[in-house]
């Protein structure tokens, strides 16, 4: 693996851009960092009018934690989502981005989506900090044991996020299409993963199409853990993992290909 | 070549570039069309070799297009050769262009760290060498605004500081000596000095001809991707001279000669005070240099010039007659033209004198004759051990009063 060689190598680096782009993501923004948080609970609010008094969305409440709020029902889901899509489109950006740096200095180029990455995580991190501190004066403690799985969730997702990430700004740079498709992938994508609704409310059929969508695993995972409060189904998992890792292999493959060809293209 | 141990190698370096006609910017056009993009193959590069011994400093020369900045690149990792291979021992530091990895809305301060960590810094050495790094670019109570509402010249600065402090075994620097105020300038060269004087190895591009003769050891030429000659930077900056100028040919005696021939210089002689020719001078006696000219037909101003320099190339003075506003409306027919040194400060040594004849913008030549002329320095007045000329300053001791 000359990819983790190279990012232990790099690691200051990589802390250095992740710092960059926290540091210049809210400068000179009065608010700052709560802008970060304010997405969340923005959409969070926006959804539950929609979803649960106008189209009556009601998934059945968490067993055997008992939560019956449909705003922590979306959180659970839209949190990990939110990181990955973070993750996703902020790493397609991240060449085009920094063409300058391309071009007159050489590290390497890995480092640039996955900072974006690591920035994201930053984010999703206290995002989740909250989450769970709320879930927890819900009365949910059974979630405390399955910690390790949440951690193990999250950093599934960013291996999913930086492989599609990898891949997707190292085509960008070629065909700057690609950030247009996402906007309409992205809506999509949002809606064929059990967010917004529970995977109950899908007809059966629809069920098994759903979840070959590896975000759907993964939400199932998160729900299970957070918002029920019991273990995850090990098959959604053990296919999300999966899913998780092949993607970061064949991203890092097209990256190495593209790769020497990055400075010229820019 | 010596047995010193190799810094850099190319081996049979090959760089294409695609120019498109037609490109497939976007799925579309990549889906409409298929793979068949219209392009041409430019080969920037073409099996170039050399090595640069540790310690030295190498210079690449060449007229623009030539090759020499994308050989830089692909020694710097930015580029991948298509053929061949790069190989550099030892930590890299690159100014390529300064202050490139400068995020405008972060401070001096962040950016160092980040730029630092570019160039393969950690970040304890970086807080070890911050003070020196902020120190050297001179930026002090600024450190923390953001570097957009720096000056270029701040920017730039702050930029230089960051990669020399590096310390790195191996430079690259791309045509940017030329930056700063002459303080800075100053500053840089003490730097590069330093870092010679350290055994550093320097490969350098510069359309500076002086500089890369000066600083270099030796000098790669690089023309339309190929690599023309690598040596003595006084022999191949003479051969890249001679090929670049146009006109160019060699006069009866071998030396040098271009211009559009309009007006020609026929001959070059120095005299003594009383018109009486001299092969050599004692260093402090008064010389003439006559320049007999020829002309085809009526010349709007023309300017004389000439140029005096060691054996090695170092060019100690170059007057030309605009200086001095001896320049006529027109001149006709053939004649002389004398320049009077009352006394000639050159210190014991052989000097060469190039003639030059040209338009008023000095843009066109009409004859150049270069070296046309060599005479020798006896002792004499002037008698100083080292340097080249003397500025005959005067010596008195001043002791205190009272004894």
């Amino acid at each position: 693996m000359t990819t983790l060689t190279a990012y232990r190598a790099s690691k200051e680096l990589f802390l250095n851009l992740t710092l960059r782009e926290l540091r210049s993501k809210y400068k000179r923004s009065f608010f700052g960092w709560a802008w970060s948080l304010a997405n969340p609970v923005a959409t969070m609010v926006v959804y539950t009018i929609v979803f649960k008094y106008f189209l009556h969305s009601t998934p059945s409440p968490g067993h055997p934690s008992g939560l019956d709020v449909f705003a922590l029902f979306l959180l659970c889901g839209l949190l990990p989502w939110n990181f990955f899509i973070a993750s996703v489109n902020g790493c397609i950006g991240s060449l085009i981005g920094n063409a300058s740096l391309i071009k007159k200095t050489y590290f390497p180029r890995e480092l640039l989506p996955a900072s974006t990455v690591g920035a994201a995580l930053v984010s999703h991190l206290i995002e989740m900090g909250l989450l769970i501190f709320t879930l927890l004066c819900f009365g949910n403690w059974r979630l405390l044991e399955f910690l390790p799985v949440v951690v193990l969730l999250t950093i599934l997702v960013a291996l999913y996020g930086l492989g599609l990430g990898l891949m997707l700004s190292a085509w960008n740079v070629f065909f700057r299409d690609i950030q247009h498709f996402m906007g309409i992938l992205t809506m999509v994508w949002f809606f064929m993963t059990p967010i917004v609704y529970s995977l109950a409310q899908v007809p059966a059929g629809a069920r098994t199409i759903l979840k070959l969508n590896p975000m759907t695993d993964a939400v199932l995972s998160y729900q299970a853990v957070l918002y029920n409060g019991h273990a995850p189904g090990w098959f959604e998992l053990g296919y999300f993992a999966f899913s998780a890792l092949v993607t970061l292999a064949v991203g890092q493959a097209v990256f190495n290909r593209l790769e020497p060809g990055l400075a010229e293209e820019l | 070549m010596s047995g010193s141990p190799v810094a850099v190698r190319a081996d049979s370096v090959s760089k294409k570039f695609r120019l498109f006609k037609e490109r497939n910017n976007s799925l579309k056009a990549t889906v409409l069309r298929g793979r068949r993009v219209i392009s041409e193959d430019f080969w920037a590069l073409r099996d170039v070799s050399f090595e640069v011994e540790e310690g030295e400093t190498f210079g690449l020369i060449g007229e623009n297009g030539s090759g020499k900045s994308t050989m830089l690149k692909c020694l710097t990792r930015i580029l991948r050769p298509n053929e061949g291979s790069v190989t550099v021992n030892g930590k890299v530091s690159a100014l390529l262009e300064l202050g490139a990895g400068f995020h405008p809305e972060l401070s001096g301060r962040e950016n160092v760290f980040l730029n630092g960590a570019i160039l393969g810094l950690s970040q304890k050495e970086l807080r070890r060498r911050f003070d020196e790094i902020v120190e050297f670019a001179g930026v002090g109570p600024f450190i923390d605004e953001p570097v957009k509402n720096y000056s270029s010249g701040m920017y730039v600065r702050l930029g230089f500081s960051v990669a020399i402090n590096v310390d790195p075994d191996v430079l690259f620097v791309d045509e940017v000596l030329a930056v700063g105020d002459e303080a800075f300038q100053r500053k840089c060269n003490e730097k590069f000095a330093e870092m010679r004087g350290q055994g550093k190895t320097i490969v350098l591009v510069s359309h500076g001809l002086g500089v890369v003769q000066n600083l270099c050891h030796r000098v790669a030429w690089f023309s339309h991707g190929h690599l023309m000659e690598v040596g003595k930077p006084k022999d191949v900056i003479q051969a890249y001279t001679e090929t670049v100028q146009p006109n160019r040919k060699l006069d009866e005696h071998g030396k040098p000669r271009w211009g559009s021939g309009e007006g020609r210089i026929t001959a070059v002689e120095l005299l003594d005070g009383t018109d009486r020719p001299l092969d050599k001078l004692h260093s402090g006696e008064r010389a003439v240099v006559r320049l007999h000219y020829e002309l085809d037909g009526p010349i709007e101003q023309p300017v004389f010039g000439l140029s005096i320099r060691t054996l090695d190339g170092f060019e100690i003075t170059a007057p030309k007659s605009r200086d001095v506003n001896c320049v006529p409306d027109l001149l006709d027919g053939a004649g002389h033209v004398d320049v009077t040194f009352d006394e000639v400060r050159l210190l014991p040594g052989t000097y060469d004198i190039t003639a030059t004849l040209s338009d008023h913008s000095s843009l066109h030549d009409f004859d150049v004759r270069q070296d046309i002329l060599r005479f020798d320095v006896e002792r004499g007045a002037y008698a100083e051990d080292s340097g080249v000329v003397s500025l005959g300053g005067r010596w008195r001791i001043g002791e205190l009063s009272g004894g």
